[in-house]
């Protein structure tokens, strides 16, 4: 479904004004269909950049991404979406004016009823009829606005969706809510994939595969079975408590 | 029946959202000629005794009713200044929608200059609305200057929405209001400008009385070479409070001044304002492209929403 062959990234080195800092070197990484995959690794190994390279916010300095076979390395954000891919921001997009209604009817592509919405908004918990005309703005909370940003993804039904970190800058509570609306989505997976930037012990879980991105580099990937063993307790794996001793 | 053609019927729903003739009191102003007016029992419109403009009055407890006094041009080289009182009495809740749309395609400039004057009682509540557009491709200028003055008396309250999104060349808004104890205004202005237009919009509100409160807030997006700026000044005279905001999308080549003001006059003032003037964010724009926009569709709804 997904593969990556060869991918670098670099950014201009601006503490010296001179040469580059490699982020990502030689990535190749395969996705399958049907997958529910968790790139994990510790921070700064280059874990975000890979997904906005896979929804082309950034591209790659070398390298090939290939989407159903297709080369689209050079397709722009919008081809990709329009392709079929959705991505989930770590920090998610406040907007003045645009309702969640509308972001909604954006996402799904066509203008939805009320109903319709309130039905992507009650999958990620929020009641809907309370959240539908308000504003994606700063009156919402960190934890609201992560599940809005969910709810976006999900309306677009798309082959593959790309998380990146959903469990960033939200409290304990709408935490516990948001590994069940990915339990559910792993239950429901069909015809597409899921890739999930996460730490989280309970998210790596419920992983077909896990992918440990470190360095810049693909340090492991394979079975989740094989891997979770050996990540748990170290910062790749971490429990919903170590988010509050953090 | 009033005579309409297709260009001040398009007009009319762009500035009133009239589709016909309004239900209840209203004057329709066309090139210069009121073409049709009704008064009801509660509100009465007529012709100001210097037959300049209009005098409307409304009843004390006047409640749940509307008053439209739009205006249209639709000849070239048409100009004209229309002075209009309201006077709104105690206790009243009503609704006032003004507006002026120009459709220019001749080569000569077309102006309307309204003059509006509110004249609000005591314990009344008034919502007043007020549009305006251009359009017509002639080389002519549409050109609109309002001035808006308004004394509200105790207790009362006013919500002004003022917007002017398309196709006015040039506009210069003055918009003046004096609050007389527990009186509270707020305003809710949305300006466009594109091409070479410039807008200017003052507004020089007083708090006079003790418990008085305004909030201003002006959104404004200048695209192309247009120019616009932004002058809000709230002066506090008593115990009172007073909130601006200026809130600007800059894009192309606009340029825009906003100049946010304070004067207290009064230890008992608290007078706040905020002013923001920035291009589009990137991130904004790419969110939307992972939804499947394009960018200048993504840029489009981004806009909308800013100006909702």
């Amino acid at each position: 479904m997904l593969e990556l062959k060869g991918v670098s990234f670099s950014v201009d080195d601006e503490s010296t004004k001179n040469g580059e800092i490699e982020i990502l070197k030689n990535i190749n990484l395969k996705i399958d269909e049907n997958k529910f995959v968790v790139i994990t690794g510790p921070n700064g190994g280059g874990k975000s950049t890979l997904a906005t390279l896979i929804a082309g916010i950034k591209k790659p300095s070398l390298g090939k991404i290939y989407f159903n076979g297709e080369d689209i390395t050079e397709l722009s954000i919008t081809e990709r979406a329009r392709k079929g891919i959705s991505f989930a921001f770590q920090q998610p997009v406040r907007f003045k004016g645009i309702r969640v209604i509308d972001l909604l009817r954006i996402a799904a592509g066509k203008d939805i009823s009320v109903s319709a919405a309130c039905e992507y908004l009650s999958e990620v918990g929020l009641c809907a009829r309370d959240y539908v005309e308000r504003e994606v703005n700063a009156s919402l909370s960190g934890g609201e606005l992560k599940r809005i940003e969910i709810a976006t993804v999900m309306a677009r039904k798309t082959k593959l969706s790309v998380f990146d970190e959903p469990e960033a800058g939200i409290d304990l509570w709408s935490f516990q809510n948001l590994i069940r609306i990915f339990e559910n989505m792993r239950n429901e997976i069909s015809n597409g994939s899921i890739i999930i930037i996460s730490h989280q012990e309970r998210i790596l879980n419920i992983a077909d595969e896990i992918v440990v991105v470190k360095n810049g580099t693909i340090f492991k990937h394979g079975d989740a079975k094989e891997i979770l063993p050996e990540l748990v307790g170290t910062e790749s794996a971490v429990d919903a408590c170590d988010r509050l001793r953090n | 029946m009033l005579k309409m053609d297709e260009v001040q019927k398009r007009l009319l729903e762009e500035v009133a959202d009239l589709h016909d003739v309004p239900v209840g009191a209203y004057n329709l102003r066309a090139n210069g000629k009121s073409i049709g007016r009704n008064s009801t029992d509660e509100i009465i419109v007529d012709s100001r005794e210097d037959g300049k403009g209009l005098s409307i009055k409304i009843k004390d407890g006047t409640k749940k009713q509307s008053v439209h006094i739009p205006v249209v041009l639709s000849e070239s080289g048409m100009k004209e200044t229309v002075y209009n009182d309201f006077y709104v009495g105690d206790d009243c809740d009503v609704l006032i929608v003004a507006g002026c749309g120009i459709d220019n395609c001749g080569t000569q400039d077309a102006e309307h200059d309204g003059i509006h004057t509110f004249y609000i009682g005591k314990n009344s509540k008034v919502r007043y609305v007020e549009k305006h557009y251009g359009s017509g491709d002639g080389m002519g200028k549409r050109l609109l200057n309002p001035v808006t003055d308004v004394h509200i008396g105790e207790g009362s309250s006013m919500e002004m929405e003022m917007v002017q999104i398309k196709g006015v060349d040039s506009t210069e808004r003055t918009t003046t209001a004096s609050l007389a104890a527990d009186a509270h205004l707020v305003v809710r202005e949305r300006l466009m400008t594109h091409g070479e237009q410039q807008a200017i919009s003052v507004y020089d509100i007083k708090l006079d009385g003790d418990g008085t409160s305004a909030d201003i807030v002006s959104r404004g997006v200048a695209r192309d070479s247009s120019y616009q700026k932004l002058d809000l000044k709230i002066v506090g005279n008593a115990v009172c409070s007073g909130h601006t905001e200026c809130d600007s999308i800059i894009m192309d080549k606009g340029r825009i001044l906003a100049v946010p003001s304070l004067e207290a006059n009064s230890t008992e003032a608290q007078l706040i304002h905020e002013a923001a003037i920035g291009k589009i964010a990137g991130d904004q724009l790419n969110k939307l492209m992972t939804l499947g926009l394009t960018e200048a569709e993504a840029e489009e709804q981004i806009i909308n929403g800013f100006l909702r």
